[in-house]
């Protein structure tokens, strides 16, 4: 019974999405109030719908039912309760209803959080959720239902891929869909304000939150991927150009990007159209990001499925997305009015060469994604795009943006003055320098010129942020205090200095090793000595596995003691190398058991990587900036501010009328 | 500056600037391209002396051999028509496997083996990387034994396997010694 009622949950779901986008939009068109108050329902009926069919499915794995296909090729009676749980978006079926169950719950979202909107916006709003919502339960629907049944039923099920049983991926994949599916929220607003024409810093203000909130959900689910990575898959590797990973970092470049014009279109009415543009270019390359990872074209690690007929449906979805949101802007845009005028040096000037360097990046990720399979639709050949060409592309055009991010805050909006502003940023400058050159000196005894111009730059970020909180508190000296804004992106900035001294260390300084090792081995690492004692059967849940133990001294004294594993997974058996890491603020000491080379010779992998945490530190502090500005009070006082507007304007009409 | 002018001048660099950026990212691309070839394809001279690309295939069972103090590899790759020797100094993946799919990715030295930088394997039991499964060609294969059975007709002795090493016989020869990095 359980996966019908899910099945059939996601049926009537269909249908209300369906209503949600077809009457709101006709009563926005026709201007009926009651088609228009359709729209708030019906998103709250949907998710409904969709929470049943998720927690049904949920409850097939919770109950090992495996009577239902997906529930069979992806779970076992003796898979941890909290991997069947997780396993619930472990494959493709599962992880659509996933990415569906979170558009309905910002759909949800909107209906709180949304009694500032204007009715007619707020309809066109949730008739475009909607019809994204129409699209993907139609493709479960369609292709890919995970509350098929199998005949006969399974007496045990496959179990999860060993790869995914791990804690990082059980919040991996709703973090990440979060943030693709948030951008989906700006999209409609986006939308909304070209059907109905007003394109202002009103509808700026109304996007700001919603836009950041997806883009830290997209930045946390990000690092967690990384991260994962690090430890499970990559051999101490932590980020790999892989397609799947670039498809969530172009949304994720396109988000920043929008955050940053959204300010100015918010506060200067600034790149209107331009900022419709990117909301659409976020969301799209969301669903681009879908249909690389869901439509199997990719030859990559992580594409665990593959089927033609699905990435056939989410292309054409994508081409109907993006070809009548471009259509409506070529429209619309032209009519849009340019903002205020602003001067060379201006805090708009430096807005737009945040966002020029961010697509150029993005350009040059799309193109070293896009390019094998674009040569091998084309016949020309099977290629792959290396990591190194990645490198070559990204980081300059990345450094020149951190080095105006430290600028781009303190210069004034419409007309800067740049003297009085350089002469206090000589001494950010020049203690930037200082710091930039000692800490590679102090933290590692070395340092390349290179190592020194970019932890000088990620310096230069961190002061200049904390020079601009200075003088932001010392203006306000008397009033309420600064906005959570401040602070936000004070943070966030200070996050990607945080980010660019991890990367850099970490990159230059690692050391790796691949040793043949038999017990009673050692290996050293600059000062760390690895001593492997012993290396023993050990059984889990559902796998066997070899556990080493590796004793780390520094100088004779004992520093940790490290237990990587070599498991091996009953119904898949397959071999799955897990890490042993041990992190301190300024390094990760890493051990990889690899494979047994004969009767008492293993293979390990031994790492040393300084800064290595702060790779992740420096995106949470990003997401946590995210946070402290969505909630900014300005949001919620604006919206309070409108409503009472509102209501004056609506009791003034109503005194008008009287008096007619 | 008047605002057209600005406009115009803005214009201007942001083509420059575009047209630079796009010479520059399509070098780095080429530069970094590596190309898929079988096995068949090696053989036949296809890739260009001195290339890195990538070798896919299927692992032929019973090739591989390991070092025993070393982290030295060797196994042949094929695709049931020609084969390449490999080998490989690193930790092989997990699910690196005998008669199973693999891509390689490194070049081949003066001597004909392939020299893999890199080797890769599928990331699940089921799953095959597309390009070998295009690569392979069809082979009377005996899943028992494991041995490649070649029937005797003319048709297939233009089939017959072919190392790029002349001979394999060199695989049985003692593995070079490889310093521990």
């Amino acid at each position: 019974m359980v996966p019908e009622i899910g099945h059939f949950a996601l049926v009537i779901a269909l249908f209300v999405a369906l209503v949600q986008t077809i009457m709101p939009m006709l009563g926005a068109y026709r201007g009926i109030p009651e088609l228009m108050a359709m729209g708030k329902p019906a998103a709250r009926v949907q998710f409904l719908f969709i929470a049943v069919a998720f927690f049904m499915l949920t409850l097939a794995f919770i109950e090992n039912d495996f009577s239902v296909a997906y529930v069979a090729q992806n779970s076992n009676s003796a898979l941890p309760i909290e991997y069947r749980i997780s396993a619930v978006w472990g494959a493709h079926e599962g992880s659509l209803l996933l990415w569906v169950f979170m558009l309905a719950s910002w759909g949800l979202a909107i209906t709180i959080f949304s009694k500032s909107l204007p009715e007619h916006f707020l309809a066109r709003v949730m008739s475009v959720m909607g019809f994204t919502g129409v699209g993907f339960i139609l493709f479960i629907l369609m292709t890919s239902n995970p509350f098929d049944r199998l005949i006969p039923a399974a007496a045990d099920g496959r179990d999860l891929n060993p790869l995914l049983q791990d804690p990082g991926l059980i919040i991996h994949p709703p973090m990440l869909y979060m943030g693709y599916v948030g951008f989906s929220v700006a999209f409609s607003f986006a939308v909304a304000a070209l059907l109905g024409g007003h394109l202002d810093a009103t509808w700026a203000r109304w996007s700001r939150p919603w836009t950041t909130v997806a883009w830290l959900f997209l930045t946390i689910g990000i690092v967690l991927g990384s991260w994962w990575a690090y430890y499970e898959l990559g051999w101490g590797g932590w980020w790999f150009w892989d397609p799947v990973e670039n498809a969530s970092l172009m949304p994720w470049l396109a988000g920043t990007a929008l955050i940053h014009s959204l300010a100015a279109t918010e506060k200067r009415g600034a790149f209107k159209s331009w900022t419709v543009l990117l909301a659409i270019l976020a969301f799209s390359l969301s669903l681009l990001g879908t249909f690389l990872v869901r439509s199997g074209v990719l030859v990559s690690v992580h594409a665990f499925a593959s089927d033609p007929e699905r990435g056939v449906f989410i292309l054409g979805f994508l081409v109907v997305v993006i070809g009548v949101s471009l259509g409506l802007y070529a429209w619309r845009a032209p009519s849009v009015h340019g903002g205020g005028r602003f001067e060379w040096f201006s805090r708009e000037m430096l807005l737009l060469a945040n966002n020029v360097l961010l697509m150029a990046a993005l350009a040059a990720v799309l193109m070293g994604t896009m390019a094998p399979i674009v040569l091998d639709a084309l016949n020309l050949g099977k290629i792959s795009v290396g990591p190194p060409y990645f490198d070559v592309v990204f980081v300059p055009v990345m450094l020149p943006l951190v080095i105006l991010m430290g600028i781009g805050p303190l210069v004034s909006w419409q007309a800067g003055d740049a003297r009085p502003l350089f002469k206090k940023l000589r001494i950010v400058l020049a203690v930037s320098l200082v710091t930039g050159i000692a800490l590679p000196l102090i933290a590692m005894g070395k340092a390349t010129l290179m190592v020194a111009a970019s932890t000088t730059i990620a310096m230069w970020v961190i002061l200049s942020s904390a020079q601009y909180l200075r003088d932001r508190i010392k203006r306000n000296v008397g009033n309420k205090g600064l906005s959570a804004g401040v602070y936000g992106m004070v943070i966030a900035h200070a996050g990607v200095g945080v980010f660019v001294i991890g990367v850099t260390l970490s990159s230059v300084f690692s050391v790796e090793r691949d040793v043949h090792m038999r017990v009673g081995d050692t290996v050293q690492i600059n000062n760390f000595v690895f001593r492997l004692d012993e290396v023993k059967p050990v059984r889990g849940p559902n796998y066997h596995s070899d556990m080493a133990r590796v004793n780390i001294t520094r100088d004779g004294e004992q520093v940790a003691v490290l237990t990587p594993e070599k498991r091996t997974y009953f119904i898949q058996t397959m071999p799955m190398t897990e890490a042993s890491i041990d992190t301190t603020l300024l390094r990760d000491l890493y051990v990889a058991l690899a494979e047994q080379r004969d009767a008492d010779g293993w293979a390990l992998r031994v790492y040393h990587r300084p800064f290595q945490a702060w790779i992740w530190s420096g995106p949470l502090l990003m997401a946590l900036g995210g946070i402290l500005a969505a909630s900014d009070r300005r949001y919620r006082v604006s919206a309070r501010h409108i409503l009472q507007a509102r209501r004056k304007t609506a009791s003034a009409s109503v005194s008008d009328g009287a008096q007619a | 500056m008047k605002p057209r002018q600005k406009r115009l001048f803005l214009a201007g660099m942001a083509l420059v600037g575009v047209i630079v950026a796009a010479t520059l990212a399509i070098n780095a691309l080429q530069g970094n391209m590596a190309y898929f070839f079988s096995p068949s394809q090696v053989v036949a001279g296809t890739v260009k002396p001195g290339e890195t690309f990538r070798l896919g295939g299927m692992v032929r069972s019973g090739t591989l051999e390991k070092s025993s103090d070393s982290l030295e590899s060797r196994f042949i790759v094929t695709d049931n028509v020609r084969q390449v020797v490999v080998s490989y100094s690193g930790i092989l993946p997990d699910l690196f496997k005998e008669g199973q799919g693999t891509v390689a990715k490194g070049r081949i030295g003066k001597d004909g083996i392939f020299y893999a930088e890199e080797v890769l394997a599928k990331h699940d039991e089921s799953y095959m990387p597309p390009e070998v499964a295009a690569a392979m060609q069809p082979m009377p294969y005996n899943k028992n034994n494991n041995q490649i059975l070649i029937p005797r007709s003319a048709a297939t002795e233009k089939r017959e396997i072919r190392t790029v090493q002349s001979e394999a016989a060199e695989l049985s020869a003692p593995l070079p010694r490889v310093e521990i990095k």
